[in-house]
Formats: structure tokens, C-alpha cells, sequence
């Protein structure tokens, strides 16, 4: 790791940890995220202006690079979903908690994605990622080459190999187990994202219901009535104060546990995309192998030759693919680790504060009567 | 109108006023014979009933009935010469004293309206007592009458009931219920009428002056025209002879006590005048104890059936205000130097007539409780006493302290289906747990089902709605709840809804047995104490949609009634506006409070779901740490949602149930004020019909047809009567339903405090439950490596 640090600080001129995205601008349709990085020659930031279009001109790049031997291994960092102004329930689904409408969660996502990159020892050293995260100029937007790592037809046509017998029994269990784990962090980020929608519902009834208290306030001089309109306009504060906990809790949520969640989600989503894209190499190279076999003579050479470069691509994405899971598995467990303490931290927070509330309000409370 | 000029300043309407007005401008108009006659008519009016009645006293009691179960304190005072008229001479039919009566009753009004009574009742003093004790006891016998009679009116067995107090005596069986009903009933009136007085006080004085100065005139002949007509009733008899008997002993043997009684009468008037007002109340009630006990003393040889029953009733009565009133007054006199041994003689006589009655009657548990109850009422009544200026707000002061001496709880528990398919239905356990010496013992328990507490209802508001009561309404039925029930799904909607409706009936009664009138209704305290409650019927108009049905068009009368009312009262206009604004404003909160409570529940589900997802995906993880962290996480959100659940429930019993509580009491609010402005219809319309009588009276007049004249008189007389008694309804229904109203309001209040504070309580304890929580879990997370 240590070394591969080091590598990345001989590639990259920004520090591949402080890379931050700070704003998004929204001019109609387009997002516009500002990016900034630190310099590593010492002063001086990096401001750049990206669009996602720009950001997937970046992953298509970094896809592309046929000239790396065994990059079909490398679990690519995932980028969130296209985010949309007016998104449709669907793209809204896709989004999770990326499409709450709240952009700060979003940048975060997109800054993880690029340090991430940045800090990927194969994929730091792209040129791609140089020019995007320093370039003033915005890089070539309109040349996103489609090619085989487009996900979509892969899904469509490939689907049938990924009930693939392995070779490889650590590869075999790994994709067992991301198979599950897939579907289960899917499934909890959901949930999770169910809850804090509830959360921000009840902090918009709190609010509501707390407005409408003061409906109950009665204009006049009479003792009596003064009285419950001073209940009422306290009960009102009350859930006022609820309604700002709430939403601090919904927030916190989602900053949190939320983002974990989503990033999880993501990554073993890239986990098996990667797992596929081998077992997809693994399928060809079984067939080379049959062919090579089969061959007649004359073609033998040929195929033999074709058996052996595919071998070695494949023994080269193996290699990569080892390291990179396990490099993932630490990553994801510090990952979300983190995600839960600072969630449980900012949990405790605000119920120690919301406790403080209530006990302020109990005294007032107390005191009227 | 022929009264309107009198009419308007007094809060309250004495009856005798107006019809005394009512006759003077009759009086006015015709010649001075004819008034004598109208005045005659008009007082006997209902009277005529009576001499048939005279055999069968339920029917004249059911007369007395019509007029006075209302203000004990308003009617009494005025209720006596009014009685006097109306029954002892209705029963001979005697002219001539008739006459005396209008005399006596001009002299009223004339007094009435001179401000110089007190002095007036200086000059003369003898007479003046004398007559007080005369004019004063026959009220006492009207009170105790109505007292009985409300209490049968209670029962909705007016003649039953009203025959039983007659029986009684002899009998000695019934005496048990009675006793029980009339006790319960005299503590309403006064507690009514306590509150009541401030505003009375200037006409109560006036009143109470009034009859001195009639008396003083007339008393001798008032006592001769009576006496023939004792005889036509026992009730009357024993009493009305006692009372005479008592007048002249007081005259004749007593005299140095005349003198006594003239001096504190003017100590009394030396006061103020609310003060004045409560002293001579307890000063009748004193004198009421002590004709009594004369009574009681004398008719014991020719009566002694009757006898037992009536002092019971004027016992409890009696007890009421009579231990408070002596001491008051006692002290009265001794500051003021005047003491008389006439006067402690009387309340010592009165004491022992009370412990002498109570064994005799063998009703001693019975009015007991009462007495006790009412005790503290007189008390308070007594502390407000001096304090003249401050009255309204000592009033108010002691209705709470009464609500807070209602030492009674009320609990609705168990929930329990009974019988099968569509015959299902819920019985709930009602447990009360009471300090109350009314009640039998200090806990019971029964069991109700939910048409029972309708039935509760029903009776309760039709028992006390008309008279401007705010009756607490119960849940609606609800046939989707039910048949959820019924069917027998056992999801968390149905259990929701039981809980929800058995919440809903425990504070329904509670507001009930809070309600001091209504505690003490006998069919509260049946509802409560009797093992097997007479099924109740009909309760389906209540029904869901029927009920709200039945409120709408409640309020459409109201706000059609509305315009056609002149409403002569700002504070009424205000406060219906008030009571249908916050109807409004209730609702929508109710259904702001609903969502919340939809959210929370959603929230808590989610939750769980999350709490499971989470699971699973620690189970799925091969990072032991992680694993471990994760199903530690799924124990926590399950915990968690538990937490949420209880906020939901939370926020659907301290808000949710306790808005739409408010929205049905609105509802009763505005039914009670519904209920005044029929009684304002009422007497509107009464005073229409008068008014064409005498139209036609005069027509007739003109074309000099006396036969028939004399037919319009009658008539006139006797529209007269119920103008002067519709209006006085409608005064006592506007004077409750405003009481009521600020109670309600108070109530709202502190109802509304205390269940925040509960709120409150229970959501700081619910995040002091969340930091353990996560405090527990942080660990956890922080090992995850």
C-alpha cells in the first residue's frame, strides 16, 4: 500500500486524499460539480468545473485502458447514477439516497469516486484522471467511446455465464458471496432509505401540526384563554423542536449510515462486475482451450497461440482481481465502520440534545402550571 | 312586551316579579277588579290542575315540577308566595284571599323596585320575622318538593316518582332510593345556585326584602288563606301547619326574639349585599331546618308516614348548607353583638333534629354521603361568604377545589369480546376507585359493554342537555372498527381500535364522574356500582354516521337559529363563533396528528424491516467484526422500532384522542348552546302567543263580550305564566350553559397541560432509552477493525 502511495504521488500532481467536491451548480438541466484539489508542489488549489457528463468521459476513460495488462481484474470505483432535476420514480429508485433531492450527499458521493480513483494504484496513473482533476478546460465531452465494459448490452448478452462453474475456488466462493451480499446491502440500503423518508415525513408533519397549534391560539383578554393559548404556543415550540430533531436525525442518516450503505451497495455492485468480467474471460479461455483441442493441425499453432495469450490475460486479471478483493474487503469494512460509528456518534448527538429539549420544555411545562 | 322593561336587567328572572309586572300593567290597562281577577288567574293557572290533583299529589307535584326545578336560590325566595297562591288557595279555589295575595304581591313589586328595603325592613322588625319564617318555610316545602320531583324527573317516572316521597313514610321501603335521588338532586341546584348568586345579588336582596315588607302587611291573612288549604295535602299539611304554627309561636311567645331578629336582619343589611344574599339564603335554610323540625315535631302525631320522608328530604337538603350557615351566621350575630338565643335555639334544635331524623328514617348511609358532599360545596360556600367584591372569582376558585376533591377515579380495562360472528360484542371492565362516601365501597368493579356507555349517554343528555349541561359524549360506534372485531382478525388495526375506544370510554367517564352535577346522577352512580344494568336500547341512532349526523344538524339549527335570534347576549354570539372556529381548528390538527401518527407507525415498520435487512446482511458478511457489528445494529433498530411504536402510540392517546375527544365535546358545547336557543324559541314563541291572547282580548273588549273576555283572561293569565316560566328557563339554561362553558374552557386547559407534560415525559424518556441504546452499540461500532 505504502508503495503504491508512493506511485500515485509520482503520477498524480493533486493529493489523491483531499480531493473535494465542494459545490454543484445547477444551470437547468446540467449539474455542475466544483472540484477542488490540493497541489502537491505545496500551495495552490486546483479549481475545475465538471459536469457528470464529464465525470463518465472519466470512467469511460479509465474502462478503456486495453494497454494494462489484466485491468478487466480491478474492481472499478463506482460512480453514482446519473442525477436528474425532475428524476422519474425509476431513475429516483436507482438513486437511493443519492436522489433525495439534496445535493451535499451527492458531491460526497462523487467526491468518494474520485479519491478513490485517485488513490487506485492502476488507475491514478491514467492521464484521464490528471487532465480532469487539474485541466481548467473541460476534457473532450462528446467522445465517450462505447465499448465492451458498456454495462448495459454486457447484461443483456452475457447474462447466461454468470451461473459459470469456477476453476478457482476463492474466486467461486468470493462470487457466492457477493452475489448474497449484493442483494442484501441493496435491500438494507433501501430499507434504510424508507426510513429516513419516514423521518423527513414526520419532521414535515412535526412541522405542519406545530404551525397549525397556533391556529388554536384565541385572541382576547379573558384568563382562561390566555392560558391555553399559552399552551398551545408552547406545545407549538415543542414540536417545533421535535421537527428540527427529526430532520437533524433524517440528515445525519443519510450522511452516514445512509452514504455507507449507498457506497456499499455500489461497490459490490462493481465487486461483480469485475467477478463477471473474469468469468466471462474464464468462459472464453475455456473455450480457446476446447478449440485449441479440437483444432486441426494446420490451425493448432494459431489457436495454441491464441489458448496462450488468453491464459496469460486471464492469469493476469486472476492476479489483479486476488489483490484487488482483498484490497476492497479492507476498504469496505473501514468504510463502513466508519459510516457507523460517525452514525452512531451523530445518533447519540442529537438524542442527547433532543433530551435536553424535551427537559427544558418539561420545566416550562412544570412552571405554568 | 308588556315586561320587557323589567325584564332585561336581571340576569336571572324571578318569576314573581314578573308575574306581579306582567298583572300591574294588565293592572294598568283594565279596570282594578279585572286585575285582581288576571292575577288571580295567573297565579292559579297551574294551580287549577291542582285542585283535581289534590287527591292524587303526584300530578300536582308534576305541576310544581314545571316551574321550579331550576334555581333553587332564584325560585325559592319568590317560589313560596308563588306556591302559597298557587296550590293552597288553588285547592280551596278561595277568592278572597286571592286578593290579598295581590295585594301582597303589589306590595312586592312596588318594594321591588324602592331601594330603601332595608330600612323598610327595620321599621318592622316583628312582623317582619314572623313572616320571614312564614314566607321562608313554605319555600323550603317547595324546594323539598322539587327536590323530590327533580329527583323523579330524574327517573322519568314523574308521577311514580313523585308519589313515592308520599308513600314513603308509610311504606319506608321505597325510602332508600328516594332518598337517594333527592339527595343528589338538591346538591346540584345549589351548587348551582352558589355560583349564581354573585350575579344575583342585588336582585336576591331585593327579594329577600320583598317578602318582609309583603309579609309584614299580609302574613296574618296569607297564614288564614293557607291554613284551610292545608288540609288538601299532606305534604303541604304537615309543613304549611308547622310553619304557621311556628309564626305564631315565634309571635306570641317569643317576643323578645322578634327584636333579635330584626337586629341581625339589620346587620345583615349592613353588609354587603352579596353577602346579604348567601346569609339570608342560610338564614331560610336555617329557618327551613327549623320549621322542619317543627314540622316534624308537630305533624308527628297526624302524619307520622309522611313525616319521616319529608325531613329526610329537607334533611339532605338541610345538610347542605345547614351546618356551614349556622356557624356563619352564628358568628354573625356574635360580632355584631345581637345574640340571640332564639336563633341558636333554632340551630341547636335544628342539629338534633337532623340526628334524630336521620336514625328515625333509617336512611343514615344514605344522607350521609350526600351530606358530606354537600358539606364541602356549603363549605366552600361559606369561605366565599365574606368576600362580597371577589365572589365570581372565589366561585370559581371553589368549583375547583371541588373537582379536585372529587376524589374518583375511573378505569375502563379488559377489553373482551363476548359471543360470536356478527353478535359480538365488546363487554369492558369499569373499575372505579373512590373515596367518595356517596359510593358504597371504595372500590368495585363492573362490567359494561359499549352500548351500555351509550345508553349512559343518552339518558345524561336528555336528563341535563335541556337544562344547558355540557354531557361528555362517547365514542361513536364505529361499524368498520367493530366488524373488524366482530369478524375476529386479529391485526394490529382492530387491536388499535379497541385500545383507542377503551381509552376513549375511560376518559368519557372520567369527564363524567369529574363533572360534579353529573356525579351525581343516579345513573352514574348506577352505571357504576350495579352489577347488571338494564340493557340499554337504541342506542344504534347513536351510531357512527348517526351521530354525526345528529351533531351537524345540531349546529345547522344552531346557525340557522342564529339568525333569526336577536342575540341579546355579546358573550353567547362570541363564543358560538369561538366554539365553531375551534371546531375547525381542531379538526384539521386532529387530521395533522393522524398523519404524524401515520408516519411514526410507518417509521416504526421500517424500522423493522431495516432491523431485518440489517441482519441479514451481518449474517451474510464474512468480516467477523463486521457481522457481529451489524446483527448487533439489527438488535438495536429492533429495539428501535419497538421505541417508535410507543411514539406512535404516544402521540395517537396524548393528541390524536384527546383532539378528537375535544371535537365531540365541542360538538356538546355547541348542542348545549343548541339547547338555549330552543329554550329562547320557546319562550319567543310564548311570548307571541301572549301577545295575540291579549290582542284578542282587547278585540273582545271592544266588542264587549264578556263571556268570552272572561275565556281570553284565562287565557292570558296562563300564557302570562309561561312566558314569565320560558323565560326564566331560558335565563337558567343561558346562566348554565355559560357556566358550563367556562368550565369546559378551564378543563380544555388543564386537560390539555396535563397531557403534554405526560408527552413530554414519556418522549424524554424515550431518548434517554435511545442514548443507552446507542451508547451501547458505539462500542461495537468502534471495534469493527
Amino acid at each position: 500500500m505504502m508503495e503504491e502511495a508512493k506511485d500515485e504521488a509520482s503520477v498524480l500532481s493533486v493529493h489523491g486524499d483531499d480531493i473535494k467536491v465542494t459545490e454543484v451548480l445547477k444551470d437547468g438541466d446540467t449539474l455542475t460539480f466544483l472540484i477542488i484539489s490540493k497541489k502537491l508542489s505545496g500551495t495552490g488549489e486546483y479549481h475545475v468545473d465538471r459536469t457528470y457528463d464529464d465525470f463518465e468521459w472519466l470512467q469511460q476513460h479509465l474502462f478503456a485502458q486495453e494497454d494494462v495488462p489484466g485491468i478487466q481484474g480491478v474492481i472499478f470505483p463506482p460512480l453514482p447514477a446519473k442525477p436528474q432535476v425532475n428524476a422519474s420514480a425509476k431513475t429516483m429508485k436507482q438513486l437511493g439516497i443519492l436522489g433525495l433531492g439534496e445535493w451535499q450527499p451527492y458531491c460526497k458521493a462523487m467526491e468518494t469516486f474520485l479519491r478513490q480513483v485517485a488513490a487506485h494504484s492502476v488507475l491514478c496513473r491514467n492521464k484521464a484522471v490528471e487532465v480532469f482533476l487539474t485541466s481548467s478546460a473541460p476534457p473532450g465531452r462528446q467522445k465517450i467511446r462505447k465499448n465492451i465494459f458498456n454495462r448495459l448490452s454486457q447484461a443483456v448478452e452475457e447474462m447466461r455465464k454468470e451461473g459459470h462453474k469456477d476453476v478457482d475456488e476463492f474466486f467461486q466462493t468470493e462470487r457466492d458471496r457477493n452475489l448474497v451480499l449484493t442483494s442484501c446491502t441493496k435491500t438494507a440500503a433501501e430499507k434504510f432509505l424508507d426510513m429516513v423518508l419516514t423521518e423527513q415525513k414526520i419532521a414535515v408533519a412535526c412541522g405542519h401540526f406545530s404551525a397549525a397549534l397556533h391556529l388554536l391560539v384565541e385572541p382576547g383578554e379573558d384568563a382562561d384563554k390566555q392560558a391555553f393559548s399559552r399552551v398551545c404556543v408552547k406545545l407549538s415550540e415543542v414540536f417545533e423542536s421535535m421537527k428540527k430533531n427529526m430532520t437533524s436525525v433524517a440528515e445525519n442518516n443519510m450522511s452516514t449510515l445512509g452514504l455507507g450503505l449507498d457506497l456499499e451497495s455500489r461497490h459490490q455492485e462493481a465487486e461483480k462486475e469485475m467477478l463477471f468480467r473474469r468469468t466471462c474471460k474464464l468462459v472464453e479461455l475455456e473455450s480457446t482451450k476446447r478449440n485449441a483441442e479440437k483444432a486441426k493441425p494446420v490451425k493448432k499453432l494459431a489457436m495454441e497461440e491464441v489458448k496462450k495469450a488468453a491464459e496469460t490475460e486471464f492469469e493476469h486479471i486472476c492476479r489483479v482481481a486476488k489483490q484487488e478483493i482483498t484490497r476492497f474487503e479492507k476498504v469496505r469494512v473501514e468504510m463502513l465502520q466508519q459510516a457507523l460509528v460517525q452514525w452512531c456518534e451523530k445518533q447519540l448527538l442529537t438524542a442527547k440534545e433532543s433530551a435536553d429539549q424535551f427537559n427544558k420544555h418539561l420545566q416550562v411545562f412544570g412552571g405554568m402550571a | 312586551m308588556a315586561t320587557s322593561s323589567e325584564r332585561s336587567p336581571p340576569p336571572f328572572p324571578d318569576s314573581e316579579d314578573q308575574d306581579v309586572l306582567d298583572s300591574e300593567e294588565v293592572g294598568g290597562r283594565d279596570s282594578d277588579e279585572d286585575d285582581g281577577e288576571d292575577l288571580f288567574m295567573s297565579a292559579s293557572s297551574p294551580p287549577l290542575i291542582n285542585t283535581d290533583s289534590t287527591p292524587e299529589p303526584a300530578s300536582q307535584l308534576s305541576d310544581v315540577l314545571t316551574k321550579p326545578p331550576s334555581d333553587l336560590m332564584n325560585d325559592p325566595l319568590f317560589e313560596p308566595i308563588i306556591s302559597q297562591t298557587d296550590d293552597k288557595p288553588a285547592g280551596e279555589a278561595v277568592s278572597e284571599p286571592s286578593d290579598d295575595f295581590f295585594d301582597l304581591i303589589n306590595n312586592v313589586t312596588t318594594e321591588t323596585t324602592g331601594p330603601a328595603v332595608a330600612e323598610i325592613s327595620l321599621d318592622e322588625p316583628s312582623d317582619d320575622f314572623v313572616d320571614i319564617l312564614g314566607s321562608e318555610t313554605p319555600k323550603e316545602e317547595v324546594v323539598v318538593a322539587n327536590v323530590t320531583v327533580e329527583a323523579a324527573a330524574a327517573e322519568s317516572e314523574v308521577p311514580g316518582g313523585v308519589t313515592e316521597p308520599f308513600t314513603d313514610g308509610k311504606t319506608g321501603n321505597d325510602a332508600g332510593l328516594e332518598a337517594d335521588e333527592s339527595s343528589a338532586a338538591p346538591i346540584i341546584d345549589l351548587s348551582g345556585d352558589l355560583s349564581s348568586n354573585d350575579a344575583q345579588q342585588q336582585p336576591i336582596s331585593d327579594k329577600i326584602a320583598d317578602p318582609l315588607v309583603d309579609l309584614r302587611s299580609n302574613a296574618p291573612l296569607a297564614a288564614e288563606a293557607k291554613k284551610p288549604s292545608v288540609a288538601t295535602m299532606d305534604l303541604f299539611e304537615d309543613e304549611g301547619s308547622d310553619l304557621f304554627a311556628e309564626p305564631q309561636q315565634t309571635k306570641s311567645a317569643k317576643q323578645p326574639q322578634k327584636s333579635l331578629f330584626g337586629e341581625p336582619d339589620e346587620d345583615l343589611f349592613g353588609e354587603p349585599l352579596g353577602a346579604i344574599a348567601k346569609k339570608n339564603t342560610s338564614k331560610a335554610q336555617k329557618e327551613k331546618s327549623d320549621t322542619t323540625k317543627a314540622a316534624a315535631a308537630a305533624a308527628e302525631g297526624p302524619q307520622p308516614a309522611t313525616k319521616p320522608l319529608e325531613p329526610a328530604d329537607i334533611f339532605t337538603e338541610e345538610a347542605v348548607t345547614a351546618p356551614p350557615s349556622i356557624s356563619t351566621t352564628s358568628t354573625v350575630n356574635k360580632t355584631n353583638g345581637v345574640n340571640s338565643e332564639a336563633d341558636t335555639d333554632i340551630f341547636a334544635e335544628a342539629t338534633v333534629e337532623l340526628s334524630l331524623d336521620s336514625p328515625r328514617t333509617e336512611r343514615k348511609t344514605e344522607v350521609k354521603p350526600s351530606a358530606s358532599a354537600s358539606t364541602s360545596l356549603s363549605a366552600a360556600a361559606s369561605i366565599a361568604k365574606p368576600q362580597s367584591a371577589a365572589l365570581e372569582e372565589l366561585e370559581e376558585e371553589e368549583e375547583e377545589e371541588l373537582e379536585d376533591k372529587f376524589d374518583i377515579f375511573v378505569s375502563v380495562k379488559d377489553p373482551e369480546k363476548i359471543g360470536d360472528g356478527m353478535n359480538a360484542y365488546m363487554a369492558y371492565k369499569v373499575s372505579t376507585q373512590t373515596t367518595l362516601s356517596m359510593f358504597r365501597n371504595k372500590t368495585f368493579t363492573v362490567r359494561r359493554r359499549f352500548s351500555d356507555f351509550l345508553g349512559l349517554y343518552e339518558k345524561l343528555s336528555e336528563k341535563h342537555g335541556p337544562n344547558g349541561f355540557i354531557v361528555p359524549p362517547p365514542p361513536e360506534k364505529s361499524l368498520l372498527g367493530m366488524t373488524k372485531v366482530k369478524v375476529g382478525k386479529e391485526d394490529s388495526s382492530s387491536a388499535d381500535f379497541v385500545e383507542r375506544r377503551r381509552g376513549a370510554l375511560e376518559r368519557y367517564l372520567q369527564r363524567i364522574v369529574n363533572h360534579p352535577s353529573l356525579l351525581q346522577d343516579p345513573d352514574v352512580r348506577e352505571f357504576l356500582e350495579r352489577e347488571d344494568l338494564p340493557r340499554a336500547v337504541s342506542t344504534q341512532a347513536l351510531s357512527g354516521a348517526g351521530f354525526l349526523k345528529m351533531i351537524n344538524k345540531a349546529t345547522d339549527a344552531v346557525s340557522k337559529m342564529t339568525i333569526k335570534m336577536n342575540e341579546s347576549d355579546v358573550w353567547f354570539e362570541e363564543k358560538l363563533q369561538e366554539v365553531e372556529s375551534a371546531d375547525q381548528q381542531f379538526r384539521k390538527i386532529h387530521a395533522l396528528v393522524e398523519s404524524l401518527v401515520v408516519h411514526r407507525k410507518e417509521l416504526s415498520t421500517n424500522t423493522a424491516s431495516f432491523a431485518k435487512s440489517a441482519a441479514m446482511l451481518g449474517s451474510a458478511e464474512d468480516n467477523t467484526a463486521l457481522s457481529r457489528a451489524l446483527s448487533q445494529l439489527a438488535e438495536v433498530e429492533d429495539k428501535m422500532e419497538q421505541l417508535h411504536q410507543d411514539q406512535a402510540a404516544n402521540d395517537t392517546f396524548s393528541f390524536a384522542e384527546l383532539i378528537a375527544d375535544y371535537i365531540r365535546l365541542l360538538g356538546a358545547v355547541r348542542g348545549s348552546f343548541d339547547h338555549r336557543m330552543k329554550a329562547w324559541q320557546r319562550w319567543q314563541d310564548a311570548q307571541a302567543m301572549l301577545q295575540k291572547k291579549r290582542e284578542t282580548e282587547a278585540k273582545l273588549l271592544w266588542a264587549n263580550k264578556p263571556d268570552k273576555l272572561q275565556l281570553a283572561k284565562e287565557e292570558i293569565a296562563e300564557w302570562e305564566a309561561k312566558v314569565t316560566q320560558y323565560e326564566r328557563d331560558f335565563e337558567r339554561v343561558s346562566a348554565t350553559v355559560r357556566k358550563e362553558v367556562v368550565r369546559f374552557e378551564k378543563e380544555k386547559t388543564k386537560n390539555f397541560k396535563r397531557q403534554i407534560i405526560k408527552y413530554l415525559e414519556s418522549q424524554l424518556q424515550s431518548q434517554q432509552q435511545l442514548i443507552k441504546y446507542w451508547e451501547a452499540f458505539l462500542p461495537e461500532a468502534k471495534a469493527i477493525a
